[in-house]
């Protein structure tokens, strides 16, 4: 669509120009006088109980200031309690009638340990060294106890117990059924059943989490400094754990360094870092170094399966069944969020009207899987997107043309699946145009003259991932615009920003809703100081919710401004125009009263101000949505796998997205490549290995592979947008979006390059051993011939 | 991810470093490029008491190419310098491809040469490279100097030919054959990653148009650099280049990591001598 004011204009991020001078101000650069540092003993083991904590030795260590164990810690702050967690809103349980489990996490463990990395004393010194240091000498005592990794072994009956009053690990389970799926399996020209696991990688932000924690010693006030999505509800969080009212504690998340779901979370260290800042009177700081960031924050991903699709002889889908298993980790901190969305998108964008499909979420010896850029979407997508193609191999059909067939067309939108979406409204996809993108996809990816390149060594193949996504869930976001009488626009809004460019694309939506230029609107967020109510930036939710927030809150500060300018100018409200921060009477531009003008009219110093107005030039809003906008895309990516390595190589990626009305093109790019090369992560490189003993195998970036830039394909973007319906702005959400078709796209390509020889593609990250070994099975198996010097 | 403790010393002469380095009472190590050690200590995989720091010692930092055509490079030379130096370039152009593939440029300009050979990582390039090239290795202590070659100075992970108290003073490359062509292969999982499989190649044409002479050195397939003698004496007694290969992947018993099974670095050595055998047939007869 072409720029509808400063909408839809690629304007140069605001933000950039500081960060790229090294000016960005993170957690790590904020140390309070006097801040003392704190380190944490972590458990080695996976499952223990743990008999006794000596810190006798590591509190004399030079430097040290306190040290606490799990008994110090649970008797100042108690345990870390999720209730939002237990929210089931009541057309869910009607729908699915799920189970849902929800532990207390302590903050630092007490009688027992339930993963490698969990943390089971912390020391707080003059120095983060000299922290590291006494924390070699604190003796644990341990027993060990059975470990189970592998969530299905951790569904059998003589499974190890997480917890041990529960009587399985289930933490979650729910089944979804529509339709007659038995009578259309049973009817059915072709069947294809397989299991497919996403394997466990996770967001690793370039910064990690941080907190810092001063009380004030003028008025008590304790100000948290944390490297969060959620800044609002860390301090809501702390309010009742630690006992502030709300109004005396202030969480600021300044510059942040990433996220991707990772730091939507609350962790042990947010509370004990304010909790030791409370009891020992002087700041405390806390920053996670890399070892413990990949062994203790979030983990994602990690689902298992079993998916059959049964479809007619012209390749519609009748059918779809599917039994999954999700790894919680040894803790569920945020209930249904994540198996929730492995359901609701696993129609995706395909009109299929039987479905059976069985949840169940297992507690196990490892990390906490919680929301991971995607959440739950793309280990959703690789099922499905990977038994598409298998049903398109058993069919004969091109897999493009099967996903064509199968999907909602535009002049079905509205379009109810059937589904009741988490937030409790029924699942209705507001607007789209699904082929459009495969469309859009194929041509981008014109794969043809590629493929064409393709030789018995040196395999190419292409392949196809579609996807829809729930985005801008609510409850709610907060905003509240003002006018300065210098005639500057601030804009507070309830988010956080991780590096999405909030203070660029909120700008330009409150400079359009209010008539002003976009260089004198500051925006301001992630500060609970700033503005007392907000949610934060999670689920690609900020631009739909504070944006719209923003439109509400500016509407109401120009109507209020037009009415005070009327009586300024004695003329009509009617006959005003507001443009450029001016407001003109219609039909003679030279006449200009400036915002600032009118902002200052309302000053307590003015004497001809107008009575029973107040002084400020503001307004703040409160934006629910009715329920989340469908942003979709279609990948697409050409690869060459040689045949005697196993290296894949990524030829081309194209990705045709919807994410409705466009705010700044350049902003959207990035997201989505952004999003791209964390799939891509997903697909090749990235993966979190435990082994039998429950060990992190990968706990350092020696082994832990992220994508670089020397991995980095030649990336085709297209928007094909379809503005929502649903919101005065008819935007959608895009920030995980990119990062959900990868997996899916790069399994099947590989798969359609290594067709000729029989292999089947279950699991990644398609390293280059585990491709040889995919080629080695198909070719023992007799389903191909290859002539390599080694095998 | 802080390291324990340490006293830290920077001589500038290199009888100092020696000397700290002959103390028995406490642990010593050299710090050179700090792109293995300081890992280490920052995980506390190394505690060392002592860190003696090569970088103001201004004798080390010379690479140095004397009239026998031997190329000698000092313990303080940058990885890096073996990309850059025309002399590495035009004369040991198979030591310079190798480099390119440590790390990235960050590393390898922190990085040294001598570095990477004391510490012997089973994976990287340089010492399968030093096996390759016949390197000489110049230990020296505060009681003297002596040598080893490069076959006699790997044992085992991690493990080199170093007595306590005693440095890899430099390394010395003998002229490169000119008439010889030469290859570097390897796999890693990402650009710049250590190599699941590397292999150094080269070859030398006699007058009968067959090959005369042939070296075959591989790493990340043993615990130290591998030579493949059986395929190197097949390749000069006229079988294909592929029938070395399968001789490699038959000779060599390589360890699984969770990023390649053994099993692939023993197929993929294969292949990777075969891919290299006949680029550096292509170089030496210039086809
Ligand atoms: C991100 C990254 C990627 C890397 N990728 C690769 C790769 O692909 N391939 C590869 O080969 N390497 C790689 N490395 C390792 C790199 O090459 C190191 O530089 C090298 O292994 C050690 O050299 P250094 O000079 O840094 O030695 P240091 O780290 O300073 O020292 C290493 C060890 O050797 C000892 N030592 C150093 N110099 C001497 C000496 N002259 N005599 C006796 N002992 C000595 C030290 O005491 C220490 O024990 C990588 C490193 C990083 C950080």
């Amino acid at each position: 669509m072409p720029p509808d004011g400063l909408i839809g204009q690629a304007l140069p991020r605001v933000e950039d120009e500081r960060l790229l001078r090294g000016a960005g101000r993170y957690v790590d650069d904020i140390h309070p006088e006097g801040c003392l540092e704190a380190a944490f003993l972590r458990s080695p083991f996976a499952h223990a109980r743990v008999t006794n904590v000596d810190l006798s030795e590591a509190v004399r260590a030079p430097g040290v200031v306190a040290a606490f164990d799990g008994a110090q810690a649970a008797a100042l702050a108690g345990p870390l309690v999720f209730d939002m967690a237990r929210i089931v809103p009541e057309p869910v349980r009607r729908s699915v009638d799920p189970l849902v489990r929800v532990q207390p996490m302590p903050s630092l463990a007490t009688d027992r340990v339930t993963f490698v990395g969990q943390p089971v004393a912390m020391v707080v010194a003059e120095s983060r060294y000299l922290a590291e240091d006494a924390l070699q000498l604190i003796d644990v005592e341990y027993e060990d106890l059975p470990v189970v990794v592998d969530p299905e072994r951790a569904l059998e009956p003589d499974a190890p117990l997480l917890e041990p009053e529960w009587e399985d690990n289930v933490a979650i389970a729910f089944n979804f059924r529509k339709g007659d799926p038995d009578a259309a399996f049973a009817a059915a020209h072709a069947t294809v059943e397989e299991r497919f696991r996403s394997h466990r990688y996770m967001a690793a932000p370039i910064e990690t989490r941080g907190v810092v924690a001063a009380v004030d010693p003028f008025d008590g006030r304790l100000t948290v400094w944390a490297s969060s999505q959620t800044p609002h509800l860390l301090r809501d969080f702390l309010a009742g754990a630690l006992g502030y009212a709300p109004d005396r504690l202030r969480v600021v998340a300044p510059d942040v360094g990433g996220g991707f779901g990772m730091k939507g979370s609350i962790y042990p260290e947010d509370l004990l870092v304010p909790m030791a800042a409370r009891e020992l009177g002087r700041p405390v700081k806390w920053i996670e170094d890399r070892a413990e960031d990949l062994a203790s924050s979030t983990h994602g991903r990690e689902q298992v399966h079993r998916i059959a699709l049964a479809a007619d002889a012209d390749g519609r889908i009748l059918a779809l069944r599917d039994d999954i298993v999700h790894n919680a980790g040894a803790f569920t901190t945020l209930g249904l969020v994540v198996p929730y969305n492995s359901l609701t998108h696993l129609l995706g964008p395909y009109d299929i009207e039987a479905v059976d499909v069985r949840m169940r979420v297992a507690l196990t010896n490892t990390g906490v899987t919680a929301p991971f850029r995607g959440a739950g979407r793309p280990e959703t997508v690789f099922a499905v997107e990977r038994a598409m193609d298998r049903l398109a191999r058993e069919l004969g059909m091109d897999p493009a043309e099967l996903r064509e067939r199968n999907m909602v067309r535009p002049e079905q939108m509205p379009y109810a699946t059937g589904l009741v979406y988490r937030d409790g409204a029924d699942q209705v996809y507001d607007s789209g145009d699904y082929p459009g993108l495969l469309r859009k996809a194929r041509e981008l990816v014109d794969a043809e003259e590629l493929l064409a390149q393709s030789s018995e060594e040196r395999r190419i193949g292409v392949g196809y991932a579609a996807y829809t996504e729930g985005t801008g869930v609510g409850p709610f976001e907060s905003a509240r615009v003002s006018v300065e009488p210098g005639g500057k626009v601030i804009v507070r809004y309830g988010g956080a920003s991780q590096g999405q460019g909030h203070r660029t694309t909120l700008a330009q939506i409150a400079a359009d809703a209010l008539g002003v230029r976009f260089e004198d609107v500051e925006v301001r967020g992630g500060d609970s100081g700033e503005l007392a109510q907000g949610f934060g930036t999670i689920a690609s939710r900020t631009l739909v919710l504070a944006g719209n927030a923003i439109v509400e809150a500016a509407t109401e500060v120009r109507e209020r401004a037009k009415r005070i300018a009327a009586e300024m100018l004695e003329i009509s409200p009617d006959d005003l125009e507001l443009a450029e921060g001016a407001f003109s009477p219609k039909g003679s531009p030279g006449t200009k009263l400036p915002l600032g003008d009118v902002a200052g009219f309302l000053s307590p110093f003015n004497p001809a101000r107008p009575k029973g107005e107040s002084a400020d030039l503001a307004a703040g809003s409160i934006y629910r949505p009715s329920t989340v906008t469908y942003a979709a895309g279609v990948h697409a990516v050409v690869v060459a796998v040689d045949v005697a390595t196993g290296m894949v190589e990524l030829l081309r990626y194209a990705v045709a997205h919807d994410c409705g009305r466009v705010v700044n093109p350049t902003i959207a790019d990035g997201q989505i490549a952004g999003g791209v090369m964390q799939g891509i992560g997903g697909a090749l490189y990235e993966e979190l290995v435990y082994d039998d003993a429950g060990q992190l195998v990968t706990g350092s970036f020696l082994d832990y592979l992220l994508p670089t830039a020397s991995e980095a394909p030649e990336l085709r973007l297209a928007h094909l947008d379809v503005p929502s319906p649903l919101n005065p702005l008819g935007v959608k959400g895009l920030g995980e979006g990119g990062a959900i078709g990868p997996p899916a796209a790069i399994a099947n390509a590989v798969e359609d390059a290594l067709h000729e020889l029989g292999v089947v593609v279950r699991e990644g990250p398609l390293g280059p051993s585990r491709v040889r070994e995919l080629i080695r099975e198909a070719v023992k198996a007799g389903h191909g011939k290859v002539n390599t010097v080694g095998s | 991810m802080k390291p324990a403790p340490f006293a830290y010393h920077a001589p500038d002469q290199l009888d100092e470093v020696l000397a700290l380095l002959g103390d028995q009472d406490h642990e010593v190590r050299l710090l050179a490029g700090g792109q293995s050690l300081v890992p280490m200590m920052n995980f506390r995989l190394a505690a060392p008491e002592v860190l003696v720091d090569l970088r103001r010692v201004e004798s080390l930092r010379q690479l140095r190419h004397s009239g026998d055509g031997t190329l000698a490079i000092g313990a303080g030379v940058r990885q890096s310098a073996l990309l850059r130096e025309p002399v590495v370039t035009d004369g040991w152009p198979l030591l310079s491809e190798g480099a390119r593939h440590i790390g990235h440029p960050q590393v390898r300009s922190r990085g040294t040469v001598c570095g990477s050979l004391a510490h012997h990582d089973p994976t990287a390039e340089l010492p399968a490279l030093a096996v390759a090239l016949d390197a000489r290795m110049v230990l020296a202590s505060a009681s003297g100097t002596r040598e080893r070659s490069a076959d006699e100075f790997f044992v085992s992970y991690y493990t080199v030919a170093l007595e306590p108290g005693e440095m890899l003073l430099e390394v010395r490359f003998p002229r490169c054959p000119a008439a010889a062509g030469w290859s570097f292969k390897e796999v890693a999982r990402r650009r710049g990653d250590f190599a699941l499989v590397g292999v150094a190649a080269l070859v030398e044409a006699g007058d009968d148009g067959t090959v005369s002479r042939a070296r075959l050195v591989f790493c990340g397939v043993a615990e130290r650099p591998f030579r493949a003698l059986d395929a190197e004496q097949a390749v000069v007694s006229g079988a294909s280049f592929e029938e070395a290969g399968r001789l490699v992947s038959e000779a060599v018993r390589p360890m699984g990591s969770i990023h390649a099974s053994a099993e692939y670095r023993r197929e993929c050595a294969g292949e990777l001598a075969a891919r290299a055998l006949s680029e550096a047939w292509e170089r030496a007869t210039g086809g």
